[in-house]
């Protein structure tokens, strides 16, 4: 708890006068996270475009996808896609969907939106740093995007990178030379932009609180972001140099990844010391916290979100936010499960299973705490909140499926196989959206002052919901008869039979893809002609409910800054505005919980 | 609408539960003798992960359907047992299942890697490469030639980089681009890769290990069914990767002496 004076000075900025100062070159936290939120937006739009166009492809091997070949003049003769412009938009599609989407939308554009709103402060501590992020995500987007157009094409190497595929150049590959440099200039200016974000979420945290908000007293989609935030600052600082030494073999000849006595082309490549598994050891110490990064502001949206629409606290917040923390420390103890077969020392893959199954036991926790704070609830139903139940019964799927790529012996036979993609695009790819959909149905109102198109956002939901299902759960049906991913057709002769499955999921695909055009609909036009939205329209408690305008104010509080007097989620009480108090009411009230 | 999406979840569950239940897509046939834990690891696995889905999905439906839309003046009620429940029951349920998945799949592993190979196993080698695996038999010598990078050449065939102008031990190996093994007889298999990773795939025979450039890795494994299979390779390698396969021909032992004798005619 900090005086509240105190940090008027560390953060204080006036209002911006100009267009550029105001929407553009922005140090407010709320602009910036808009500029994320709207980054993602693009960033979404263009995954999902390169993953249509993937599928189709899979489904009809030969089709001509009218118009292909204005994306690449070396890509798609007669506009059928060869076999690296499918693995091109492959890379293109998962880097941008990972780092761009799931670790930018719901982390850096909510977090940035809300965490200083939700913790008392008028901003961030360092608004500059915070700024200077996002441009610098913006500009490392555009240098991803750019690879398109640059040389022989983006890389094709998949989002992992792997060396020494990465690290040879042009000679494995179109893309391989100046797409893999694009890709990793743009990866390493990604961290500088999480960094500085990170640090930032950090300190509005821990100093910038305002009084009587206790760190108990934080909302859980703020313990969300802080955990992430803690997350995101090793993890980012370690892909980073990884980043910047694979650079360095294209561009200095060095071989920090490429081993001596490689041959292609019946040419000796030259270099030499170099390991291929220090990549996936400094790639996966980062892979792995990653997945908790996009899913775990997802976790503290949803419970955030739900808590509101059941009308009663979790069953304990504190045995949620230690889960969250049990699951950000265990995430670097189990990142080798996804180098079982890759030549490590198989005891070390016993190593990484035991840690990788007992993950389980936190996520089982927050589950089950979900589950039970269910019961007895008084549960709304409204877009926001089918998309966090939504969120559950994903994340249940794709986490049960962890199971068999914990475990070594299991893994021989679904390693990179659809059951990987399958369980991953589940866990933490439809759920993590789910998170940012529930979020933006309910934090709309207070964004842009006038709410979301109800009937559409169920719309929205029930073909995202069937359809995410349709998608990905016969994903795992292809890994168990053993069909490999990454491959633009299914040359082996035992996978044949699967293809009709692939026809399946690629219209569901396309289905669901439509739907979220439903979505975006709902977005823009809701936020120029949508219904007004008084301060507080689902009667909820924390901070960002409290602010003197909606949208808040520049400073977010205006003269003074809130006073905290009560757990963030106090509903199911009896006080003067209904059933619930909320965090900055002096009214004393009888609560049902209070675990501070 | 609260039950109705209840019922999707139901729906949705079950559907999902039936062509794993009826093995509509399921793994190939096993034909290693190592196989049987890993299979029986599966089905452990999938029986402990289907009923914590089924379980999990019902509740969630069920608590849906009903405790949304209550009555007004209706109170909210407290889970009995509250959070302390949850953790036990997490801890104690999942914990047990982890342990016995973890002791239990430990040992299925160690009975692929933990063990060496014996003495009697037949060493074949395997050497992948953009975009295909060459397999390399000692020959009557028993001994492999050593490789000589810059010697590899695909336009003359020397896949392998065989001196076989000044070196003894070149002229009897035996290099083919398909992989033949007899039956019943364990196979030590020596991979290197010659360029970037690569990986060697067998549903049917249970194996799967990458191909790490720099480093000289190595399987064992016993085929018991004679029969053709494919191998392919399962690491992304470049634009050729869907197409990098091989068969692997298990013989019985006539027709696999039979095989060689071809094969070191052809050479």
């Amino acid at each position: 708890m900090h005086d509240a004076s105190a940090h008027n000075q560390v953060a204080h900025h006036a209002p911006p006068t100009s267009f550029i100062r105001k929407h553009v070159f922005s140090l407010d936290h709320k602009v910036i996270g808009k500029q994320y939120y709207g980054l993602a937006l693009v960033a979404v739009l263009v995954g999902m475009a390169l993953s249509w166009l993937m599928r189709i492809h899979l489904g009809w091997t030969n089709f001509a996808i009218p118009g292909l070949h204005l994306l690449s003049k070396n890509g798609a003769p007669g506009n059928v896609m060869t076999p690296e412009f499918y693995l091109q938009l492959m890379t293109m599609h998962a880097t941008i969907m990972v780092f761009f989407v799931l670790t930018t939308a719901p982390f850096a554009a909510f977090g940035n939106y809300f965490l200083p709103i939700q913790v008392g402060a008028e901003d961030m501590p360092f608004p500059h740093f915070n700024m200077m992020s996002f441009w610098v995500t913006f500009v490392a987007f555009l240098v991803l995007v750019s690879s398109f157009f640059v040389g022989q094409g983006p890389t094709l190497g998949g989002w992992t990178q792997y060396a020494p595929l990465s690290a040879l150049g042009e000679v494995t590959g179109p893309g391989q030379g100046s797409g893999v440099v694009l890709w990793a200039i743009s990866i390493a200016m990604f961290c500088v932009g999480q960094l500085l974000g990170s640090l930032n979420f950090i300190t509005t945290t821990l100093d910038m609180r305002t009084r009587g908000m206790s760190l108990w007293r934080l909302p859980l989609s703020s313990w969300s972001w802080f955990i992430t935030s803690c997350m995101g600052l090793t993890a980012f600082a370690v892909l980073m140099p990884a980043c910047i030494l694979l650079i360095l073999d294209h561009v200095a000849g060095t071989s920090f990844f490429a081993p001596g006595g490689s041959v292609i082309n019946d040419q000796v490549q030259p270099h030499s010391g170099g390991s291929t598994l220090l990549w996936q050891h400094l790639f996966w110490f980062f892979g792995h916290p990653e997945v908790y990064i996009a899913i775990v502001p997802g976790m503290g949206i949803v419970s955030h979100v739900l808590v509101t629409n059941m009308r009663k606290p979790m069953l304990s917040h504190r045995v949620l936010v230690y889960s969250f923390g049990a699951l950000a420390v265990l995430s670097y103890m189990v990142y080798g499960h996804h180098m079982f077969v890759s030549g490590m020392n198989p005891v070390s893959s016993l190593a990484f299973s035991f840690p990788t199954l007992i993950i389980t036991i936190p996520s089982t926790v927050i589950v089950l705490i979900w589950l039970g704070s269910l019961y007895g609830a008084k549960l709304r139903i409204n877009a926001a909140s089918l998309f966090s139940l939504g969120f559950i019964s994903m994340f249940i799927a794709g986490g049960v499926s962890g199971f068999f790529l914990a475990q070594p012996s299991t893994d021989i036979m679904l390693h990179a196989t659809y059951f990987v993609v399958g369980h991953f695009h589940m866990v933490m790819g439809v759920a993590a959206m789910f998170g940012i959909f529930a979020g933006t149905y309910f934090w709309f109102p207070k964004m842009f002052g006038r709410m979301m198109n109800e009937t559409l956002g169920r719309i929205h939901f029930w073909f995202s919901f069937v359809g995410a299902y349709a998608i990905f759960m016969p994903f795992h049906y292809l890994g168990m008869a053993g069909n490999v991913r990454r491959y633009q057709a299914f040359t082996p002769d035992y996978m044949q039979p699967l293809v009709p499955l692939h026809q399946f999921i690629t219209i569901a695909a396309l289905v669901t893809g439509v739907a979220q055009l439903v979505f975006l609909y709902n977005l823009f036009h809701s936020r120029f002609w949508g219904k007004p939205a008084s301060d507080n329209p689902w009667q909820a408690t924390s901070l960002e409910w409290s602010t003197p305008t909606t949208p808040p104010p520049h400073n977010n509080f205006g003269d003074k800054l809130p006073e905290v007097y009560h757990d963030p989620y106090q509903y199911g009480v009896e006080s003067s505005l209904g059933d619930y108090v909320m965090q900055a009411s002096p009214e004393q009230v009888k609560t049902v919980h209070d675990e501070a | 609408m609260a039950k109705f999406f209840a019922i999707t979840i139901l729906v949705i569950a079950i559907l999902s539960a039936i062509p794993i239940l009826r093995h509509t897509w399921w793994m190939a046939e096993d034909i290693s003798t190592h196989g049987a834990p890993i299979d029986e690891q599966m089905s452990e696995t999938m029986a402990e992960a289907g009923i914590s889905f089924l379980a999990s999905q019902f509740i969630l439906a069920f608590f849906i359907w009903k405790f949304s839309n209550p009555r007004p003046g209706e109170k909210i009620k407290n889970f009995p047992g509250g959070a302390k429940a949850m953790v036990w029951a997490a801890v104690l349920l999942v914990g047990t299942e982890v342990l016995a998945l973890g002791v239990f799949g430990a040992k299925a592993w160690a009975n692929v890697y933990f063990t060496p190979p014996s003495s009697s196993a037949m060493p074949v080698q395997v050497q992948s490469g953009q975009f295909a695996f060459y397999f390399r038999y000692p020959g009557p010598d028993g001994k492999f030639a050593p490789i000589h990078p810059e010697l590899i050449s695909e336009s003359t065939q020397n896949f392998y980089g065989l001196d076989t102008n000044n070196d003894p031990d070149a002229k009897d190996d035996i290099v083919t681009a398909e992989m033949a093994i007899p039956v019943n007889r364990e196979i030590h298999l020596l991979m290197h890769s010659k360029d970037v990773g690569h990986s060697f795939f067998v549903p049917e025979l249970r194996v799967q290990q990458d191909f790490v450039p720099g480093l000289d890795l190595s399987l064992h494994f016993t085929a018991t069914k004679v029969g053709r299979y494919e191998i392919v390779c399962t690491q992304l390698c470049g634009l050729g990767h869907y197409n990098m396969k091989a068969y692997l021909s298990v013989l019985s032992q006539q027709d696999f002496d039979d095989w060689m004798k071809k094969e070191a005619a052809m050479q």
